[in-house]
């Protein structure tokens, strides 16, 4: 590939899914443009997995940075899904807090800057409970702010995917763009199981899971703006795009009394499925 | 199941009782939802509850669980207060108040994004706050994980019983031993040491989240004086709130939050360097 045609996804081509965090973020940015914050030198662990006999990492799972794309600043977070399932601890919550907010006051100050945060994250980590609780409401609250000024864009490629109270943050951004290989849900399958009962949510049926929660379903229910392919190329292309889109009209979040409409409006008296869940989230909508 | 077992919580309705019983009811659109609208302190307030409501459109909803309608009539409530409120230097407060077990889980809930309808609530509690309108939580209950997060968790000020009853958390234990392979015997063990683990109230308290615990004579059933002390608290923390405090930062100063104290001042120290 040419330097020249190859100013957004430097040497990466193909997959995205099986690139690292850092690799991930790399492979968005433009060429050189990268700069980590709070690199694995820093050593900022988890305070709290050592003592649970849990081996931390120096970057806590979560790898920040400031770049360009299409040469327009932007801050990007990425969250390891490979590190403890991608669940969001205090440090690694306090990087993608500290970051968005750090992005407010430069919009404040008069220099536009916008943010991606790739999610492949289960959610709260489980060991710093509350502490990964009340990071995700500081994000939130953050991205809220944010998105004001600048796009909030996420992406969720899988292989892990979006639960937990991250999922609502991925309901928050401006634009969400997901694969086939994604998935997005409050709730993972093991909770609902056991709080619901087998006969209700059966944790290891995967078609069913799949087929209310991946990439395809979602998109096909209106819950997410893209559906791209597992590619470098691809993804770039399309977070580019959303991020030339500009600030939303409305963001989906704050649109309220449709969807309410809608789910008033459903029949409950029988179990849901893939077609039923997407006529009633997209009826009377215009394409 | 074992939730199923476990008596349904009166409490968030005795103290909206209470605290609201000079106020307004303001029509909600849902029946999970009360609301009203009413002052505190010379104040305008809009007082939020989620209840358990056994009719429950969704079925997976029936205990005060904050589901697909719960979230999206939060954020009806909210929005109209902003919108009614944009032209008004005084901003009337909201004010919920917090008595939800868990999210809603179920298939519909799921199929339906739940997480889409959780986050209509967070971004409205967020926008009211960020606009002016002081925004405070009192914990009477459980605020366990994503329900809290849309009832409760982006106020400027939490506040909460002191009583065991009062439960703060991302997951219930059963769920969180099973999905950390642990027992709940071990998860008891760990939390001893690992304040954020902990499923008490003091140790929540060292996470630096809350404002400070009430100490009341029923958190089951408030007294006359219950009522009167909160609303005390209450109206101080609205006096307390200024104009331009519409962010979480003092949240930041608990003992057990050091890291994420160090990480902000560490990511500001090389984000211009």
């Amino acid at each position: 590939m040419s330097e020249l045609n190859a100013n957004f996804h430097g040497n990466y081509e193909g997959g995205f899914i099986d690139l690292s965090a850092r690799k991930r973020i790399e492979s968005l940015l433009d060429n050189g443009s990268m700069r980590e914050l709070l690199t694995p030198f820093d050593r900022l662990t988890s305070p709290w997995l050592e003592k649970q006999g849990i081996v931390p990492q120096f970057d806590d799972g979560v790898v920040i940075a400031r770049g360009k794309l299409d040469n327009k600043a932007v801050v990007v977070a990425a969250i390891e899904g490979g590190f403890q399932g991608g669940s969001l601890g205090e440090v690694g919550g306090a990087k993608i807090a500290g970051l968005l907010e750090l992005a407010i006051e430069e919009n404040r100050k008069g220099n536009p800057t916008a943010a991606v945060l790739m999610l492949e994250t289960g959610g709260v980590r489980l060991q710093e409970a509350n502490l990964g609780l009340a990071a995700i409401a500081e994000i939130q609250s953050a991205i809220v702010e944010l998105r004001q000024y600048q796009p909030v864009i996420a992406v969720v490629t899988g292989p892990v995917g979006c639960f937990g109270g991250m999922s609502i943050t991925a309901g928050l951004c401006s634009y969400l763009i997901i694969t086939r290989e994604g998935r997005l849900g409050l709730n993972g399958p093991q909770v609902i199981e056991q709080e619901a009962g087998v006969e209700e949510y059966d944790s290891r049926d995967r078609g069913l899971i799949w087929g209310l929660t991946g990439g395809t379903q979602r998109f096909a229910s209106g819950l997410v703006d893209a559906f791209v392919d597992d590619d470098v190329s691809a993804l770039s292309t399309s977070v580019r795009d959303c991020l030339g889109q500009g600030v939303p009209a409305l963001h989906r979040s704050d649109d309220i009394s449709a969807p309410l409409t809608r789910l008033q409006q459903f029949d409950t008296r029988e179990q849901i499925d893939a077609q039923r869940a997407r006529q009633a989230l997209t009826e009377g909508k215009t394409a | 199941m074992n939730a199923q077992m476990k008596p349904i919580s009166q409490r968030g309705s005795q103290w909206f009782d209470g605290l609201t019983a000079s106020m307004d009811s303001v029509n909600a659109a849902v029946p999970s939802l009360r609301i009203a609208d009413g002052e505190l302190a010379g104040r305008a307030c809009r007082v939020l509850l989620v209840k358990p409501d056994v009719e429950n459109h969704f079925p997976r909803a029936t205990r005060g669980e904050v589901g697909l309608l719960e979230g999206y009539g939060l954020a009806a409530a909210i929005d109209e207060a902003i919108k009614t409120d944009a032209d008004n230097p005084h901003k009337r407060a909201l004010i919920a108040i917090v008595d939800v077990p868990s999210q809603a889980y179920g298939r519909r809930e799921e199929a339906l994004g739940i997480h889409q309808a959780l986050a209509a609530a967070v971004s409205a509690y967020a926008r009211a706050r960020q606009a002016g309108h002081p925004v405070i939580a009192l914990l009477v209950g459980k605020a366990m994980s994503g329900a809290f997060l849309a009832h409760g968790y982006q106020a400027n000020r939490i506040f909460a019983l002191a009583d065991s009853g009062v439960q703060v958390h991302a997951m219930g234990k059963a769920a969180a031993a099973r999905v950390t392979l642990r027992t709940e015997e071990e998860l008891d063990k760990l939390a001893a040491d690992i304040p954020p683990m902990a499923y008490d109230l003091e140790s929540y308290a060292s996470l630096g989240l809350l404002e400070s615990l009430l100490e009341v004579e029923s958190a089951e059933s408030p007294s006359a004086s219950d009522l009167d002390k909160v609303r005390t608290v209450l109206a101080e923390a609205l006096n307390d709130i200024q104009p331009g405090d519409t962010g979480l930062e003092r949240r930041l100063n608990g003992t057990n939050r050091g890291a994420s104290r160090l990480v902000r001042e560490q990511l500001r120290a090389q984000w211009e360097a």
